[in-house]
């Protein structure tokens, strides 16, 4: 008459436990679903009841009530379609009870009685490791990346059957489904197709090395996003921990998870995402108003977001990054639900220095009103994020032709900044970048010189105190990319000025 | 012909329904009443306990459980047709009833209190 099942659903990218308790009473045919069910999961109703009578059992004509506890939460979306099903053929009598004890199921169901993918899989799975779990076996590779010992269903009437000891339990098929061989989240290009541009390079490295934000200020076609997208192939590999995390957010946005590049492994590769610019804030940051999705900026956590044509992106949008930039996590608020989720990426923007692209003057055919307007589509606290700000022209045209294995190729590069990493991480920091006040005074000490230097520039007012933290940041990344020991010097220090130049900056001269 | 055979089972339905309350010491009041508002099935009483019934016959489940048959709309109508026979009845009974009842293959169901 009663019974009950495990599951769970989604919030932002966190899982939550949920009951599904199902009852079949006397009375007039009636099935209602009660417990905070939203549009797409009271339609459950319809589904699960195509689904019972085509994998050919009966549907109670009684009064079946559903109930999903914790009635204080939201529930959205068709995973529970699976659990009510079950709890549901229990409850009339169908299903030895004894068979779905203690078991968690997550699912949807087509109206054939079939069992379909779902969205968060693998954060779904998480908070039901501690006990047997059931999904759909087209999830079942995802979900063994968290709990290796998950089941896999293809069909209601098969899992009964399997669930009753009367047939195996299906296994996925080991060849890679068609359309699932992908690169994966961090497919990166070579930096060894990238001629010329020594600071670009330089300063592609340092931003991998010391986690610095970077902007690209270059005429079109100069190779800016050709740097960009190479970025994220230089980083180092991402922990387990990051790795996971990466998984997660994938999950619950309904992209690609895995198995990575090892078999039955996460992918290991920073993820790379470049959102246009007419993307609105919720795509940008997440949300949405009763299912909170994550956004690019959690897309892009452990990896690159690259923001192509950073001018073109609405101020309001650029401004909603500020806060994410700080903290690494943003936090979603709406009325119904609320959800944090990772936000630590590292930030590339790319512009170009005029409208008309080709500044400075002899080349460019903008008037100074026009500079004026375009300089101020960058806010300066937008400015101030990037640690790193390079101009980039189009390379001479001799570096392009000049032969055989001139450039470097990503696998160098990433050495180095490998060993950086691992630096500052015993400097107790995941990059430089993250190094303030106290932990700059210890871990970056200056020569005479070099405190002269500083002292220098934030005279002449060219440097605010910040600024100059940010530059001592980037002159230790400098220093521990040549394997070279603090203190800083003087000449470390105008690299890192020049790495960071303020005339580098759209609508400023060049 | 379908009309009719459908009507001989929706008779047959209500006779053997009748002969079940008979059997647990109901005698039949009406059968087949009818007003402007539609018709009740049959109309029982044990003492002055009154039972209202809906009878639905089926001899598959092709369309559906007959219990089915019974929704909201149908369900409302029942309460209003019970409230309009008991206007006009001709005793004022202590306790009205409205009961479904299903005929499906020969197998009699009867939910009390149905709604």
């Amino acid at each position: 008459m009663l019974a009950s099942v495990a599951s769970a659903v989604l919030q932002g990218i966190d899982g939550h436990h949920v009951r599904v308790e199902v009852h079949v009473a006397g009375g007039l045919p009636a099935f209602t679903v009660v417990g905070l069910p939203d549009a797409s999961c009271r339609e459950s109703r319809d589904r699960v009841r195509a689904a019972v009578l085509s994998a050919g059992f009966r549907f109670p004509p009684e009064r079946v009530t559903v109930n999903l506890a914790p009635t204080n939460l939201r529930k959205h979306g068709p995973v529970l379609d699976l659990p009510i099903a079950l709890a549901l053929l229990v409850a009339s009598g169908q299903l030895d009870h004894e068979s779905v004890a203690g078991a968690a199921f997550l699912g949807e169901l087509g109206l054939d009685g079939s069992v379909r993918r779902i969205v968060g899989a693998l954060p779904l799975a998480e908070v039901l490791a501690d006990r047997p779990l059931v999904v759909p076996l087209d999830d079942l590779d995802e979900v063994r990346l968290v709990v290796p010992a998950a089941r896999g269903a293809a069909s209601l009437r098969a899992l009964v059957e399997s669930l009753r000891g009367t047939s195996p339990w299906p296994e996925p098929d080991p060849e890679p489904r068609r359309g699932r061989v992908t690169a994966g989240p961090g497919w990166s290009p070579d930096l060894a197709d990238v001629h010329g541009h020594p600071i670009g390079r330089l300063a592609v490295e340092v931003a991998a090395a010391g986690g610095h934000h970077l902007l690209l200020v270059g005429p079109p076609g100069a190779g800016k996003t050709m740097l960009a997208e190479r970025l994220p192939g230089i980083l180092p590999d991402l922990s387990e921990s990051q790795a996971l995390e990466v998984a997660r957010v994938r999950s619950a946005a309904g992209a690609e998870v895995g198995p990575g590049e090892h078999p039955r492994g996460l992918h290991r590769r920073p993820p790379f995402r470049s959102p246009h610019h007419t993307a609105s804030v919720v795509a940008l940051v997440g949300g949405g108003s009763r299912v909170l999705r994550p956004g690019e900026i959690s897309l892009a956590t452990g990896g690159v977001l690259f923001l192509d044509e950073l001018g073109e992106f609405p101020a309001a949008h650029l401004d909603a990054l500020r806060q994410p930039l700080e903290s690494g996590v943003v936090d979603v608020v709406r009325a119904a639900v609320s959800a944090r989720l990772p936000a630590r990426f590292l930030l590339v923007g790319a512009t170009n220095p005029c409208p008309c692209g080709f500044a400075p003057a002899p080349r460019c055919r903008c008037g100074p009103a026009q500079l004026q307007r375009y300089s101020r589509r960058l806010s300066g606290p937008v400015l101030d994020r990037f640690d790193l700000r390079v101009r980039l022209d189009s390379p001479d045209p001799a570096s392009l032709f000049g032969g055989q294995g001139g450039a470097e190729s990503s696998a160098g590069v990433q050495r180095r900044v490998a060993a950086a990493r691992e630096r500052a991480t015993s400097r107790g920091v995941p990059a430089n970048r993250a190094l303030r006040g106290a932990a700059l005074e210890t871990h970056a000490p200056l020569t005479d010189e070099a405190v002269r230097l500083l002292r220098d520039r934030l005279g002449r007012g060219r440097l605010t105190v910040r600024g100059s933290q940010r530059l001592r940041a980037v002159a230790l990344t400098l220093l521990d990319l040549s394997g070279a020991e603090a203190p800083i010097g003087a000449d470390d220090l105008l690299v890192a000025e020049c790495l960071r130049a303020q005339d580098a900056l759209p609508g400023g001269p060049a | 012909m379908v009309a009719y055979d459908s009507a001989r089972l929706g008779r047959h339905g209500e006779d053997r329904v009748a002969r079940w309350y008979e059997e647990r010491g109901y005698r039949v009041l009406e059968r087949n009443w009818r007003c402007d508002l539609g018709e009740l099935d049959l109309i029982l009483a044990r003492g002055d306990d009154v039972v209202v019934c809906e009878v639905k016959t089926r001899s598959t489940t092709r369309f559906g459980h007959p219990l089915e048959a019974v929704g909201p709309d149908k369900q409302r109508r029942l309460r209003a047709l019970a409230a309009r026979w008991r206007e006009g009845a001709p005793f004022r009974p202590n306790s009205l009833r409205i009961d479904v009842a299903a005929v499906l293959g020969g197998r009699i169901t009867v939910v009390e209190h149905a709604c």
